[in-house]
């Protein structure tokens, strides 16, 4: 039995006919294609499936899909500027070396978005709290926290 | 060293913004049309004959196109030592044995199909360790071997020994001896881009197979071998890669649910996609195998070391992949870390009913190093001589020739060690016993490709084009280290391009020269080497047109600016400064003399001599392409194991201090220095990312990583429950990079992609012991072994 939804995504206005049992993940990935947005386990244990929801970063993973109904949506995607130019946060990853194999990479940049709009300049800690909940293999975290904090420093600018 | 102008240099990964973008295309989003999903059934025993097995439910749900058991596929074995078939109809010998799989047109109804499957099994006697399955009444995991012969142990025929010198007389003579037992235990690589494949065929049967391979032409052999063996012989395969999401030893062998998927694949004529869960990452893919060593070592009333005896049992199993050829990488720290005149090693692997193991990040380094530095402390202290002083007067020289016959080139394993020792502030806070201690330990590894295949080769092609484009087309694959940024690099010093001109296409074994595979910290090493000559030669056929075009343009413009101006006078112009590509350079994409690099006139701009030499009219002409395929000047091990499988050895120290919480058992990292000789750093923000990452990986495998196996099952499958290292545990790392310029490396540049795992784990085992007089020799030091080792020194 589905039902329709409207909810804004990446700064779009959309309706679409939800399935009460899919996920905010599934919706994003199968529906919309927006395959930016990763799933690396699946429970909500690793945050790369982070998407923004009305400012906060959540698991979308857990998320059920028509829970969006009227809420401000934005994923990967929609961190960049329309006409392509790289968020701070975008451009930070790759000068310091914030990404490697890259799977962590998406949801690590929204979980550090929700953070720098909250508060333009975090400390480390604010900042490892802020990403605690993604998952990184490749680089000890040193780099991305390296990432974000040169991020936010370009921010202020 | 010659100026470089971008070797060193802190180069953006501008290649990989699509993984900023969220545009990479990984497994998860490699898609073709008509595409189906496939999902595998394992076994529900760890141990046990299959009785029956019905599929008719699952094959009557709508939506499944196929629903395959070891009765619909033909009965082939896979695997190096052959002890498997891709789906399993009579016995099952761990709880991953893939019983049967589902295809359907989509994930969900194939998971559904599968719950529908009826497995009747007969359960057998099983066995878990390792040591209870070498005794000769233990029951038997294979009846046979691959060839049907009857076998009568678990032990594998694998022939893990090496002796050097005469360790029995050096004991005598040693004034110290110690003796140890300790263990590490399975861990899982933990990818966080899960493992997942798509095969499909073609009218003619010919495969493409999109997989996440390290080793794209070695898997492209298995496979060819495998369809080969099930009538499909003379067949095309073109191996591809999506981009990878992590690899650290998983992707070196070719797994089961590859070749089920190709089964899938021919059975429905439809493009098959595997995707594993986080699950199944943990349950049905190969961890780092469980190891145990003894190992005794003895030094003279001086501290030199006389000599090193290990013997090592590894839990294969059931069955077998890389993980029982790790003791051909334990013999490198085994029988090289240090100056050891005497050597002896032997390794047992065994089957068990376990799930069975595979490479990772370190190969079998990390494994051996951890009961190597461990005892090095153990051995000091019994000698009387501070630990550092002790590694010190031990340690390694350039031009030694080791017990394995490895050849040290370079070596700064001195500067590694007084770095770590003064930024951990050794002499100050070592010995304290006051819950705070600090601890080292050193590693050596291959950094010079790793001779373990005949060819240890790769090849590089790279093509000028005319609009001043590059593309350089590698044979190697790239996992997220960064090859797209370091190669780029490479090449542009070697041709004279800048690194933004450089395309790189990797994962492809259509368009790529061969390559024995990214592993073993050897791509940097091996692909660069190949790519600095391979630019080199570019270079030279760009510099020859430039000798045939640059007088022809110059002279061209002359006559123009004449036409418009008839008052122009033609300067006296010396040719001769140009009449030879010997005497001319490249930079930055300009062409110019030698002796006038600033030549008004003769100086041009790279894409002008290739729009001019290139398409120059009709017959045959010449592009500007190159290719070298090279292969490092090494040996294979001989039967007594001993050979420089290596080009080169990179050498390190990781210093730890720790402090450790009594009344919990915790152990709090305070600092942890690695300091890495890397030859010379291509990129040194890059060097530092494979650093801290090792590094990282290192301190879980101290402290927090353990697969959990009870009676044959893994009992943790979830990031909840097996502790991987978030950014939340704040753990100061500091990477050190000591550049001592390798003559053989790229630039001088050695591997670095493994070392920083190899000495985390035992510095810290090192510091714990100084921090509170306890040695938990047991991987990964938890609260609850602490305690309880604390609790048996106080009585």
């Amino acid at each position: 039995m589905k039902k329709e939804i409207t909810f804004t995504l990446n700064n779009e206005k959309v309706v679409v006919e939800v399935d009460p049992g899919w996920t905010l993940l599934y919706l994003l990935r199968e529906v919309f294609e927006l395959t930016g947005t990763k799933e690396g386990c699946g429970v909500g244990e690793c945050g790369a499936c982070t998407v923004i929801v009305e400012g906060d970063a959540v698991n979308s993973c857990l998320y059920p899909a028509l829970e969006a109904e009227g809420k401000n949506v934005v994923t990967i995607e929609g961190v960049a500027a329309s006409d392509g130019t790289l968020h701070p946060l975008q451009q930070s990853f790759i000068e310091n070396n914030g990404v490697q194999c890259g799977y962590c990479t998406s949801g690590m940049i929204m979980s550090a978005k929700a953070l720098l709009d909250k508060k333009a300049v975090p400390s480390e800690e604010e900042i490892r709290t802020g990403i605690a909940g993604n998952i990184c293999r490749c680089t000890g975290y040193v780099q991305i926290v390296e990432s974000i904090q040169k991020a936010a420093e370009r921010m202020k600018k | 060293m010659e100026n470089l102008l971008h070797i060193g240099k802190d180069i953006p990964r501008t290649a990989e913004i699509d993984k900023v973008t969220g545009r990479a295309v990984y497994i998860d989003e490699y898609k073709r049309p008509g595409m189906l999903y496939g999902k595998i059934l394992y076994s529900r025993h760890a141990h046990a004959r299959i009785r029956s097995i019905n599929t008719e439910k699952a094959k009557n749900v709508p939506g499944v196109r196929a629903v395959l058991t070891g009765y619909d596929i033909p009965d082939v074995r896979v695997g190096f030592l052959g002890d498997q078939t891709v789906l399993k109809k009579d016995v099952v010998r761990q709880f991953r044995d893939e019983v049967a799989a589902v295809a359907a047109i989509t994930p969900e109804i194939a998971e559904e199909a599968l719950k529908l499957i009826e497995v009747e099994y007969e359960p057998l006697p099983a066995i878990f360790d390792p040591l209870e399955a070498m005794k000769p009444d233990a029951p038997l995991v294979h009846e046979t071997d691959a060839r049907g012969r009857p076998l009568r142990s678990n032990i594998l025929p694998l022939p893990w020994k090496f002796n050097a010198g005469d360790v029995e007389k050096a004991r005598q003579e040693s004034a110290y001896t110690v003796t140890d037992s300790v263990s590490t235990p399975w861990i899982n690589q933990c990818c966080m881009g899960t493992s997942g494949c798509v095969a499909e065929f073609d009218g003619n049967n010919n495969l493409m197979f999109c997989g996440q391979t390290n080793v794209i032409f070695g898997a492209k052999q298995r496979i060819q071998t495998y369809l080969s063996n099930i009538g499909l012989k003379g067949k095309k395969i073109r191996v591809i890669n999506p981009v990878v999401g992590g690899s650290f030893g998983t992707k070196l062998d070719t797994d089961i649910y590859e070749f089920i998927c190709i089964q899938l694949a021919l059975k429905t004529r439809k493009p098959v996609r595997i995707r594993f869960t986080r699950e199944e990452e943990f349950m049905a893919l190969p961890p780092r195998q469980a190891s145990r060593f003894t190992i005794e070592q003895g030094c003279d009333k001086n501290g030199l070391l006389t000599f090193r005896k290990v013997e090592a049992i590894l839990d294969n199993g059931a069955y077998t992949s890389w993980g029982a050829t790790t003791p051909s990488v334990m013999m490198l720290p085994i029988s090289s870390m240090y100056r050891v005149p005497n050597v002896s090693f032997q390794a047992t692997c065994v089957y068990t009913n376990n799930i069975y193991s595979q490479a990772m990040r370190g190969y079998g380094n990390p494994q051996a190093a951890f009961a190597v530095e461990t005892s090095m402390d153990h051995l000091a202290e019994a000698a009387g001589i501070d630990a550092a002083e002790f590694r010190m007067i031990n340690r390694n020289h350039p031009g030694d020739v080791t017990p394995m016959n490895l050849k040290i080139t370079t070596c700064p394993l001195e500067q590694c060690i007084t770095t770590v020792k003064e930024k951990i502030k050794w002499d100050e806070k070592r010995g304290k016993r006051n819950g705070r201690g600090v601890g080292m330990a050193s590693l050596i590894h291959v950094a010079g490709g790793a001779r373990v295949y005949l060819s240890d080769g790769t090849g590089i092609r790279i093509k000028a084009n005319e609009n001043g484009e590059v593309d350089v087309l590698s044979g190697s694959t790239d996992q997220g280290q960064g090859s797209p940024t370091v190669i780029a690099q490479i090449v542009a010093e070697a041709t004279g391009f800048k690194p933004e001109d450089v395309n790189i296409v990797f994962g492809d074994t259509a368009l790529g020269l061969w390559d024995a595979g990214t592993h073993a910290s050897r791509h940097t090493f091996v692909a660069g080497n190949a790519a600095v000559r391979a630019g080199e030669k570019v270079k030279q056929q760009i510099l020859e047109l430039a000798v045939q075009y640059i007088p022809k343009m110059v002279k061209r413009s002359m006559k123009q600016q004449k036409k418009k101006n008839p008052d122009f006078v033609e300067p006296e112009l010396d040719y001769t400064l140009i009449d030879s590509p010997e005497k001319l350079d490249m930079k930055n994409r300009m062409i110019f003399p030698k002796t006038a690099p600033d030549h008004p006139y003769f100086k041009t701009e790279v894409s002008k001599i290739l729009t001019s030499g290139l398409h120059v009219g009709v017959g045959e002409s010449k592009a500007v392409v190159a290719e070298v395929f090279w292969d490092p000047p090494t040996e294979m091990l001989n039967a007594e194991m001993k050979g420089n499988y290596s080009c080169t050895y990179a050498f390190g120290a990781a210093g730890v201090e720790v402090e450790v919480d009594r009344q919990t058992g915790e152990v709090k990292i305070l600092k942890l220095v690695s300091a890495h000789d890397v030859g010379r750093a291509v990129n040194p923000t890059l060097v530092k990312g494979q650093i801290y990452g090792a590094a990282y990986i290192g301190i879980g495998y101290g402290l927090t990583e353990r697969v959990q196996i009870v009676d044959g099952k893994v009992v943790n499958p979830n990031f909840r429950d097996y502790k991987i290292l978030t950014a939340n545990d704040a753990i100061p790392v500091e990477a050190v990079i000591i550049e001592d310029p390798d003559p053989a490396g790229p630039y001088g540049a050695k591997g670095i992609g493994e070392p920083g795992l190899v000495p985390t784990a035992p510095a810290i085992a090192n510091a714990v012991y100084d921090a509170i007089g306890v040695r938990i020799k047991d991987l990964p030091i938890t609260p609850e072994k602490v305690l309880a080792a604390l609790k048996a020194k106080e009585g």
